[in-house]
């Protein structure tokens, strides 16, 4: 798993990535009550808004780290948004994306540099 | 930035501070509003603190004819202890700001406004104050809202064995002693809809007096932000949002605080007029039918066309759908009417609803 400085997480099988935010960024905004989630076959470049969080306090764009289509969207969040702040890095994530160029993700971080980057804030 | 005498308390209890009109104040502990809103909401008792909001002294002997000219709600009328909600207006009829006063005597009210508007107020209040009246801010005192179905209940047991808070009736102040013998001002009124009491107490017990709230299973402390999807569930407006100078009491829906008998008030020719006449806006509820978060600011339409903005939004964690409050053309908009709220350019279905989106468990005024 990787993870981004705008504190999303990319988890790569085969040509496919799938994204979600991470515990800090959960945490940070406070229970979810809302999801927006991208339309499948939408396509966007790299680092474009492509969903978005809101907690009772405020709503955050979700950035997506690769290039590529929409696949897949965890319909679930609609019904249960906080799936986000409970599972996290299972059953919270966001969208698959059937990515166009893997290099999208050569700045991206692995957990240990993560929390380091966690840390440095 | 100020800050109140429970700062180092709410970062002990891993409150999120955040900066609330010029105060440093807790927006949610770790529980996160949604679970603080349901727990205050569900049975159990938040504790808040609202000390940045101003607590003042008004006295003297002409302290009723003061009132009834600086609001337009007639004091002679009030008994001993009775809280009054009412606003201050200006010359054009606005609001200046909302607030609680309650007559302790006929020569003695408290006085207990927004923390937001504390200067403008006492400035206005010393501007058009009678010589005869003296006007003192108390800043000596903390003030610790504590609101749920089982207010009461945790309350009574940090007071005198010889206290019965149950006496206390909905909208009254009673003078209470702790089991320490320290006096403390309860006052059963709120901002959430619960029943509950708001204490005034000096800044050097109130420490001690919120630690042993918190001490209690039932009682969990509440930020800012529940505080305020506690009242916009309720209908309640919030001043500087849903009220301003430009509105006045008759648009915000607020007029049962004129009393008939009071004509004399501050700004009385436009909001009297209002009153028999009508007004070209009126503040009304809205509430989203599909999902998404509406706030502040998003444009409301009908038929397509633009009818007003929200003054205040927000998820409802009771109703699990966002609402929110806005003014609208009473000619044109009523209850019932389907409408969209628009956010990040998308129009979602909604509806005019009824402002009180939650029924009101405050205790019945007993006399």
């Amino acid at each position: 798993m990787k993870y981004t400085k705008d504190h999303e997480w990319v988890k790569i099988e085969g040509d496919t990535a799938t994204i979600g935010i991470t515990q800090y960024a959960a945490e940070a905004l406070g229970e979810l009550v809302y999801v927006e989630l991208p339309k499948i076959g939408n396509k966007y470049n790299k680092h474009d808004a492509f969903a978005v969080v809101e907690s009772s306090k405020s709503a955050s764009d979700v950035y997506i780290p690769v290039a590529g289509e929409v696949v897949a969207v965890n319909d679930n969040l609609n019904s249960a948004p906080e799936l986000i702040n409970n599972s996290t890095y299972q059953d919270g994530w966001i969208a698959k994306v059937k990515f166009t160029n893997l290099e999208d993700l050569s700045e991206a971080m692995d957990e240990a540099e993560y929390k380091k980057y966690l840390q440095s804030k | 930035m100020k800050s109140t005498a429970l700062n180092q308390t709410h970062r002990l209890q891993g409150a999120k501070m955040v900066e609330f009109a010029g105060y440093d104040m807790p927006v949610q502990y770790s529980d996160g509003m949604l679970k603080e809103h349901e727990w205050t909401r569900q049975g159990n008792v938040g504790i808040f603190d609202v000390s940045h909001m101003g607590q003042f002294f008004i006295e003297g002997v002409d302290v009723v004819k003061f009132l009834s000219t600086i609001t337009p709600t007639d004091f002679s009328l009030s008994q001993n202890f009775q809280a009054k909600y009412t606003v201050l207006t200006n010359e054009d009829g606005g609001i200046i700001d909302d607030l609680i006063i309650t007559k302790i005597n006929d020569q003695k009210f408290f006085i207990v406004l927004n923390a937001g508007c504390k200067e403008k107020d006492a400035n206005w209040i010393r501007k058009n104050l009678a010589n005869n009246l003296k006007f003192e801010e108390l800043t000596e005192r903390s003030l610790i809202a504590i609101q749920g179905q089982k207010a009461q209940e945790v309350l009574s047991k940090l007071l005198a064995n010889s206290s019965n808070l149950a006496d206390l009736a909905y909208m009254h102040l009673g003078f209470f002693k702790l089991k320490s013998g320290q006096e403390i001002f309860v006052s059963r009124t709120g901002y959430t809809g619960e029943d509950g009491f708001e204490v005034s107490i000096e800044n050097n017990l109130v420490e001690k007096f919120w630690l042993d709230l918190s001490a209690h299973s039932e009682v969990k402390p509440i930020g800012l932000g529940a505080r305020d999807s506690l009242r916009l569930e309720m209908g309640y407006p919030l001043y500087g949002h849903d009220l301003d100078d430009s509105t006045s009491v008759v648009e915000a829906g607020i007029s049962w605080v004129i009393s008939k008998t009071n004509t004399g008030f501050i700004g009385a020719k436009r909001v009297l007029n209002e009153k028999t006449n009508g007004v070209k806006r009126k503040r009304m509820g809205v509430k989203l039918l599909d999902r998404g978060v509406a706030r502040e600011g998003c444009e409301v339409r009908k038929d397509g066309k633009k009818i007003g903005v929200l003054t205040s939004g927000g998820f409802s964690p009771t109703l699990k759908i966002s609402i929110g409050q806005g003014y609208f053309d009473p000619l044109q908009v009523k209850i019932g009417d389907q409408v969209s709220v628009v956010i990040r350019d998308r129009e979602i279905n909604a509806e005019i609803s009824s402002i009180n989106f939650v029924e009101a468990k405050t205790k019945a005024i007993k006399k």
